[in-house]
């Protein structure tokens, strides 16, 4: 067990426990379906069956007269409203309740609102709906085939499939290095569908006072402010009579980024039945229909030399968005950050293509903790250099350690032109293959394949990207991606610290108190964060991407320093002496030379709201705020080893060690930080063995429940080992990096590799995620199967 | 949340009184144990009794005992009872393996021997093991009891030789001696449901297999049982070609299907592979132990 008792002051950054993990683990946390309003009414969804077909009509009479229901709203409603669609984070639109035709299956068709979530849901049963089925599009090879179905026709003079196509990098200068490398190897490869799948589903409470005319959702965010000012900008609500109220969130990993048609139909319903309105999604409504992550068909194509100096890569995307383009990220780029997949490898020239498509499936794209699609750059290039070591027969390790970007290079201009701020990563890898026992593992390695025992050894090194981001680069539909903090230390030196960001379980209550307490020296325990409630937090765009730390946690620090500026001078009026004569002494400013004479940051509060003479333009009280631009994104960094024994027999994979050694500069709680990696490493094991979300050939979701997708169990996941090293970030003003996804980002790499490393005496030089005991044992045959299709 | 559609609720204190429940509530009622492959199918709506009878306080029902030659084991025992029950380990290892591989401990609390039976899923593991151990099904109905070979019991998937109004009391497994038994299985995840599993039983006397038994499932076997494959080892001497002879014919007397668990051919193949795991392990346990 950790100790988290080596911070005996309890003041900064250490191994405290988490605050709020008291209520947690009494079951007494307040989230969204714990929320009941007096004359509160329930609202239930009724979806489409099927993925594509044309709606004839809607016969809403029954439902109507059950005794219990309240109303019945449909697309037509909404129509008269202008709300039946609204716009989504990637230039387009989505359907709040399908007007025309489905496009998905799954989609929102009509909304029951009742007294109570049984008859809310037995009325549903009581809608007739005629559709006309339509064929759909489920292969997005397929997509924009001439005779394909045309998705979008509610898109005026759509003829086709087609979203986008984008690129980064310079192509001519990559096409150059092609030509001149001794190696190149080409790899197809899938980074399947899968779903965030939180604990907690997705829901909202709105309640629209009819006389103060405020409305109030209670709201399963990550983002509220952002979904605040979406909700006036879009529905013509006052922003000052709104508030986004978000309480404890049971997981978010992306999936409650985006404003769902649940949550704009409570609101509806409440305006409708002048009572609050609760709404929450059940398992498979959750997995079917909300935001989704991944869905890339990859070609990597890797040029070298023959001893193995990696020259440049090139990746060609077609990326399935879904039936609308609601991909959650900066505006600017529509394959997120993808276009960082030269990775860690120092290279002449790298160029991404990246070709968007519809198809007949739930639209979302950016979630499941993957920083704007780092994952699929870190697994695109991670697979790539293990292909490379294949071609070239070199050990995986070795071809990294001869590639990775040296200490000296850093800051960093890549290829695609991300300036990366600091990193030693030939440390990192050393120390996670000296962790691992990295020569003894090949040994063994070379004795079981001897005895024809299947055992692989798989390794990743990513860089992160994370941040988000720098005003001059990024916006989210014309919201800047700078966040506000503001500290507050009451009279007798406890503290408060009102944030924009919103934790889902990653222990923000504890970390952003250690952040002011490293900074003003007030212990964690005397400071209260407050979040996730626009009425009483600044403006902020939220928590995704790990930018809590880097964008808010460097406000918070921001904020903190002014605070201890502003003490300085009000303790100068105190100890009448002038302020450049004085010294912090963490919690006290003291006078140079002379230790007894000075003032604690509760005795300077205290005074700051007392009458005591205040210099020249200081006014009372003692707090202060920042909102924080960022200049540059963050990049961690980590080197990860996976060990895997595969059942030769039955394809069945069992991983025995991983070695995760993680870079994210300073930890403000390094139990919190082990903690948040644990849980990336299970996803990534996840991700990597078992998670896909397949359809069958109508377009029906094979991945609906959690007996079809399945998560990993702490049976499937080994006791994680954990390394680090300490690079700060030269631009933020604590060092700080941000982690939350840099284990989900780097881990499914190291699966694979080691899966297929094992394999390697079969010849297998590829198979796509998820890597079952049936695929497993069809790549054995060289038949491995396409796992976004039902198999066949 | 996923909610049922309405239903009414009555609870039996006695097997007597259950059957004159279903009886008097007729054909939409259905009796419910553990409930975990019930509620399920009622929260999708795939289930739509109108009646509940609650049958969790027929402690009659909940025993592992031995009578004569005969292990008696009441349909209301618990997946964990059966797990950890010496007395069963005993004479059979394959209901400890099988077990700790049905589901998860949450569900192993609550659900039922029969209740498994009676939903008749067809990746069910216990039937595949009271297959292979050849059992006899002891039924209730409103005119008195009858019992049944297991390898009468299952009509197809989900559907039984159970008429409206009775109730799996019991299964019967006859005890022999020099016998060994086994359970292999290969899920994606634990607490899955199978991708195959094979579960045997085999005696040997006097050098010779005199009785096998074969049981799988989750690969459309009629009657869960490799009949082919059985009846190729009786008579020899065990050894490799007759394992393998054995768990070639059970590939290639069932009938998977593909799904998202895996092809035809790989689950075709993995009842080969398990088969031959789990006829040597059976014939390993089926040897005197040496003190
Ligand atoms: C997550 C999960 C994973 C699972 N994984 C597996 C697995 O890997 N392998 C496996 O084999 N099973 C698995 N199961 C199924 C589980 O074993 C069964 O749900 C359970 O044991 C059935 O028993 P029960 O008592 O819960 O039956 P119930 O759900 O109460 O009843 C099931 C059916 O049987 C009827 N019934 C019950 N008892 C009787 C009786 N005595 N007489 C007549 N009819 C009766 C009921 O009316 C109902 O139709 C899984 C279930 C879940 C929820």
């Amino acid at each position: 067990m950790t100790d988290v008792k080596d911070k005996p002051d309890g003041v900064g950054f250490g191994r405290v426990t988490r605050k709020e993990d008291a209520r947690f683990v009494r079951g007494k946390g307040n989230y969204v379906d714990d929320i009941v309003l007096p004359g509160m009414l329930y609202g239930a969804v009724l979806r489409s069956p099927y993925a594509h077909a044309k709606i004839i009509s809607i016969d809403t009479s029954e439902a109507e007269k059950h005794p219990k229901v309240k109303a019945v709203i449909t697309g037509a409603l909404l129509e008269t409203l202008n709300l039946a669609w609204i716009p989504s984070l990637s230039h387009d639109v989505i359907a709040v309740l399908a007007t025309d035709k489905v496009r998905y299956q799954g989609q929102e068709v009509a909304f029951v609102v009742a007294e109570d979530r049984y008859s809310a849901r037995d009325a549903l049963e009581l809608i007739e709906v005629d559709y006309e089925v339509l064929p759909a599009v489920v292969d997005a090879k397929r997509a924009l085939e001439p005779d394909a179905a045309i998705i979008r026709d509610d898109i005026e003079n759509k003829k086709d499939n087609y979203i986008f196509d984008w690129g980064s990098g310079d192509e001519q200068a990559t096409e150059a290095v092609f030509k001149k490398a001794d190696v190149i190897v080409e790899q197809d490869m899938l980074y399947p569908r899968v779903h965030p799948a939180p604990m907690e589903t997705c829901g909202s409470v709105a309640d629209m006072d009819p006389i103060s005319g405020k409305l109030t959702i209670y709201c399963t965010t990550q983002a509220p402010h952002a979904h605040r000012t979406l909700y006036a900008l879009v529905a013509g609500l006052p922003e000052h009579k709104l508030r986004v109220y978000s309480p404890d969130i049971g997981g978010g990993f992306g999936n409650k980024v985006g404003i769902y048609p649940g949550y704009v139909l409570s609101v509806v319903g409440s305006i409708v039945t002048k009572r609050p309105v609760k709404w929450v999604e059940d398992r498979s409504e959750n997995l079917m229909s909300t935001s989704f992550a991944r869905d890339y068909h990859m070609k990597g194509k890797i040029a070298a030399t023959k001893e193995g100096k990696i020259l440049g890569l090139r990746v060609d995307v077609l990326a399935d968005h879904g039936a609308f383009n609601n991909t959650a990220q900066p505006t600017k780029f529509p394959a997120g950050f993808f276009h960082v997949f030269s990775g860690s490898y120092d290279m002449e020239a790298a160029y991404c293509a990246v070709k968007g498509v519809y198809t007949n499936k739930a639209p979302g794209g950016v979630a499941y903790a993957c920083s704007f699609r780092v994952t699929e750059a870190v697994y695109a290039v991670e697979r790539m250099v293990d292909r490379l070591a294949l071609e070239l027969d070199m050990d995986p390790a070795e071809l990294r350690m001869k590639n990775l970007l040296r200490p000296e290079q850093f800051p960093y201009t890549s290829p695609t032109g991300w300036e990366y701020d600091s990193g030693e990563y030939p440390r990192a890898l050393r120390l996670a293959m000296d962790i691992a026992g990295y020569e003894d593992l090949r040994k063994e390695q070379a004795e079981k394949r001897a005895n024809g025992e299947l055992m692989g050894i798989g390794l990743s090194f990513f860089t992160e990207t994370v941040g988000a981001g720098p005003k001059k680069h990024m916006d989210i539909l014309g919201l800047g991606m700078a966040d506000g903090c503001e500290v507050r230390v009451h009279p007798t030196g406890k503290a408060v610290v009102r944030l924009s960001v919103q934790t889902q379980g990653q222990g923000h209550e504890t970390t952003f108190a250690q952040i002011v307490s490293e900074v003003t020296g007030i212990p964690t325990a005397d400071i209260e964060v407050v979040h996730g409630d626009t009425d009483n937090t600044p403006f902020g765009l939220g928590t995704y991407g790990s930018r809590s730390t880097p964008v808010s946690g460097a406000a918070a620090a921001v904020a903190s320093k002014r605070i201890v500026e502003k003490a300085r001078l009000i303790a100068s009026a105190m100890l009448e002496c002038a302020p450049e004569d004085l010294e912090w002494n963490l919690g006290r400013w003291q006078v140079k030379g002379d230790p007894s004479a000075g003032k604690t940051i509760a005795e300077i509060a205290l005074a700051a709201h007392a009458s005591l003479e205040l210099p020249d333009g200081i006014e009372g009280h003692l707090d202060a705020s920042c909102v924080y631009d960022p200049p540059n994104l963050t990049f961690p960094f980590g080197a990860y080893i996976c060990v895997v024994d595969v059942d030769r027999g039955t394809g069945k994979v069992k991983v025995r060690r991983f070695i995760a050694v993680d870079d994210c500069g300073p930890r403000i709680n390094p139990m919190i930080v082990e903690g948040q990696v644990h849980g990336g490493l299970a996803d990534g094991v996840g991700m990597a063995l078992m998670e896909s979300i397949a359809f069958d050939e109508d377009g029906n979701c094979l991945g609906g429940s959690f007996m079809d997708y399945l998560l990993p169990t702490s049976l499937e996941c080994p006791s994680w080992e954990t390394g680090e090293t300490v690079t700060p970030s030269p631009h933020h003003p604590l060092g700080l990096k941000g982690v939350g996804e840099s284990a989900t980002v780097g881990s499914p790499p190291a699966v694979v590799n080691a899966v297929l490393d094992a394999l390697k005496p079969f010849g297998v030089k590829h198979a796509d995620m998820p890597l079952t005991p049936a695929q497993v044992w069809r790549a054995m045959q060289g038949r491995p199967m396409r796992t976004d299709l039902a198999i066949k | 949340m996923q909610v049922p559609a309405p239903f009414d609720y009555k609870r039996a204190s006695t097997l007597a009184e259950a059957i004159a429940l279903l009886r008097e509530c007729g054909p939409d009622s259905r009796v419910i144990a553990g409930g975990h492959s019930l509620l399920p199918m009622m929260k999708l709506r795939l289930a739509r009794p109108e009646v509940l009878i609650d049958i969790n306080h027929l402690s009659e029902l909940d025993y592992i005992k031995v009578d004569g030659n005969t292990l008696k084991i009441g349909a209301m025992v618990r997946h964990v009872t059966l797990q950890k029950s010496h007395l069963a380990a005993e004479y059979y290892p394959i209901f400890a393996e099988a077990e700790e591989q049905i589901a998860d401990p949450l569900v192993r609390n609550r659900g039922t021997v029969g209740g498994s039976l009676c939903q008749a899923d067809p990746a069910e593991d216990l039937s595949a093991v009271f297959s292979a151990l050849k059992a006899d099904i002891l039924i209730a109905g409103s005119y008195g009891t009858r019992k049944l070979p297991i390898s009468e019991f299952h009509t197809g998937p989900y559907t039984t030789a159970l008429n409206p109004d009775e109730i799996l009391t019991e299964i019967d497994v006859p005890l022999r001696s020099n016998t060994g038994s086994a359970y292999e299985k290969v899920e994606r995840r634990v607490g899955d449901w199978a991708i195959a599993a094979v579960g045997t039983m085999v005696r040997v006397d006097d050098g010779l297999i005199s009785e096998a038994g074969i049981g799988l499932t989750a690969v459309r076997a009629d009657h869960f049982r490799a009949k082919e494959a059985e009846d190729s080892l009786l008579g020899r001497s065990p050894s490799t070609e007759a394992i393998a002879e054995a768990a070639s014919l059970a590939a290639r007397h069932c009938n998977p299907f593909a799904d998202q668990r895996g092809p035809e051919d790989y689950k075709r193949h993995l009842v080969e592979e398990l088969a031959k795991r789990a006829l040597s392990r059976a014939l390993n346990r089926s040897l005197p132990e040496v003190h």
